[in-house]
């Protein structure tokens, strides 16, 4: 059975269609990554898998219940870490974990020995008289991702959780995410960070203006939209742009700069490092944000 | 659009109002100390500052010493602050500042729940000043033991009342300087002309519909039934319309609050 089973899902701000008939599917155990530029919908989706925001048309479906119909049953079995930080900054690091685990109808003995668990987790220890406006960024992040797993959640949905971070914080929470995967845990995760979601994510899909651009594993979709090695070569003459039109290879031209997709086998490759690397060329293998921005575009949004 | 629902309605409410708990007792001393020194400060001042200036008032066909008088209103007001002051100004900063409502809707409880747990919280927060200020004025006589108990319970209901307005201003007002409005257009002329420092009597024929139409007004009558053994009006209409209020402004706070919450 499908964990979430989104189909045609619509969601309206008034007249504004923030979300344009999204349809996916995530499975159980599987770490999903939900991309997008700024503004693309990513946490109007979200929001309606967590029935915080009613679906406008469509069907969401988590753990096969209807969130219109069983919201308090589904959110009985989820976790989520918001986008904004919604931490209880009248509480003390540890009684945000307590307080928090008891809105889950919890026992009390549970949510105890959960709050020990996961201070321990997420080393918060030491913290755990601290008042939430005295941490840092990275504490207040690890704080809700503990927060998020208190009702021992089937699905963990996770919006940005690592912006902001710095690079030690984003390596220990990935650590932590990853041991989580171990543990069977569905994931759903969304970020601006396309080396997280190209490390982490199993299966992920990017949108764009509310609707879906394309879907797939990470690795897939480098080899369909981008490739496995790029070349990019700064300020390039007219003789290369000649080459790469008459042998019609698959580039991407940013005036100053051109981006060359190649194949695995490197023919091509030697051939332009022959002829045209005089100046300034840097090789190296395709990743997600290839695939990014030739699918999104590279203006700026919003 | 999105009605509220009777079924998202449930005994949860009393995790959220536990959570008020925990933060009220973090700072017990404040919220201590002002019900316990209030009412001294008004019996002092008007006991000693007025008594020159007034012998006394006549209510509910009985003369009494001012501070007699004015005692009981000074509970119920106290009531009315506490808990309108808790379903405004604290309500808002949780749910605009804090996003605290944010974090609670990614848990099985209801926007409704969340609703209902701050209105209970701040009715109960009215009844323990109420309580507090008891412990002063028994002493003193201005409230006789044992029937001024009786004001805690009372707090309570009044304090839903006012909380339930408070939380429809809530649900309604766009940013939180804005609260000044309705103090300054509701509360106010409540707190003046409730019968809480003169009695209904001194005020115009015109005018004299208007401490009817205040839930303090009731209130105070209430109150001072409970205090001294006697009051002007009828404590069956005083609760039912208190009753009233509450339910008119809890169903509207519960409709403008959804309405802005949900997105
Ligand atoms: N409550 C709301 N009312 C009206 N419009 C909204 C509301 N929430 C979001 N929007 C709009 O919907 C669009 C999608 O917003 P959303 O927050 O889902 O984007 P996002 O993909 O999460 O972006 P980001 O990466 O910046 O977090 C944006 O244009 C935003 O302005
Ligand atoms: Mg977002």
């Amino acid at each position: 059975m499908n964990i979430i089973e989104a189909n045609q899902v619509v969601k309206r701000y008034g007249a504004f269609t923030a979300v344009d008939g999204i349809s996916f599917s995530i499975q159980s155990g599987e770490f999903f990554g939900l991309l997008g530029p700024n503004g693309a919908g990513k946490t109007s989706a979200i929001r309606m898998i967590y029935g915080f925001s009613p679906v406008t048309s469509g069907q969401m479906r988590v753990f096969g219940l209807d969130i219109a119909q069983d919201w308090r049953r589904i959110r009985s079995r989820l976790g989520v870490c918001q986008q904004e930080n919604t931490l209880d900054p009248d509480l003390t690091v540890e009684l945000n974990l307590l307080i928090y685990g008891r809105y889950f109808d919890k026992p009390k003995a549970q949510v105890r020995q959960r709050t020990e668990e996961l201070l321990t987790f997420f080393a918060l220890n030491n913290k755990r008289q601290a008042k939430v406006m005295e941490l840092s960024g990275g504490l207040a992040r690890r704080l809700q991702l503990a927060r998020a797993l208190i009702a021992d959640p089937d699905l963990l949905i996770l919006d940005e959780p690592t912006t902001g971070l710095d690079p030690q914080s984003r390596h220990q929470v990935w650590d932590r995410l990853l041991e989580l995967k171990k543990g069977g845990l569905t994931m759903l995760l969304t970020t601006h960070y396309m080396d997280e979601a190209e490390s982490l994510c199993d299966r992920l899909l990017i949108m764009d203006h509310g609707q879906i651009v394309t879907q797939g594993r990470p690795r897939g979709l480098i080899t369909e939209h981008a490739a496995e090695n790029v070349i990019e070569i700064e300020g390039p003459g007219p003789d290369l742009k000649t080459y790469i039109k008459e042998n019609a290879i698959k580039h991407d031209d940013l005036g100053e700069r051109i981006i060359i997709y190649t194949q695995a086998d490197g023919r091509l490759a030697e051939e332009v490092r022959r002829k045209f690397c005089m100046g300034s060329c840097l090789f190296r293998t395709g990743n997600l944000e290839d695939v990014f921005l030739r699918l999104t575009g590279r203006e700026l949004r919003e | 659009m999105n009605p509220v629902q009777l079924n998202a309605i449930s005994l949860r409410f009393r995790h959220i109002w536990y959570r008020n708990l925990i933060t009220y007792r973090r700072i017990w001393r404040v919220n201590f100390l002002v019900p316990l020194l209030e009412p001294g400060f008004y019996i002092l001042a008007f006991g000693l500052g007025f008594s020159g200036l007034i012998n006394g008032v006549e209510y509910a066909g009985k003369h009494l010493v001012y501070t007699r008088f004015m005692a009981p209103a000074l509970v119920a007001t106290a009531c009315m602050w506490n808990s309108f002051f808790e379903t405004t100004y604290t309500s808002f900063v949780r749910m605009y500042y804090q996003k605290t409502f944010d974090g609670i809707l990614a848990t099985p409880i209801s926007i409704e729940e969340i609703i209902i747990a701050e209105v209970v919280w701040a009715a109960s927060k009215a009844a323990a000043a109420v309580a507090l200020m008891l412990l002063v004025l028994m002493p003193l006589g201005y409230a006789d033991f044992p029937r001024a108990l009786m004001c805690i319970p009372l707090a309570f209901l009044g304090g839903i009342a006012f909380a339930a307005v408070g939380i429809f201003f809530t649900g309604v007002i766009p940013t939180i300087d804005m609260f000044n409005l309705p103090i300054f257009l509701f509360i106010t002329p409540m707190f003046l002309f409730s019968g809480t420092f003169f009695p209904v009597a001194g005020i115009a024929k015109w005018a004299a519909i208007f401490p009817l139409i205040f839930p303090l007004y009731h209130l105070v009558e209430l109150t001072r039934f409970f205090c001294l053994g006697f009051m002007e009006s009828n404590p069956v209409f005083n609760l039912v319309y208190l009753l009233l209020f509450a339910s008119v402004f809890g169903g509207l706070g519960l409709v403008f609050m959804k309405r802005r919450l949900i997105k």
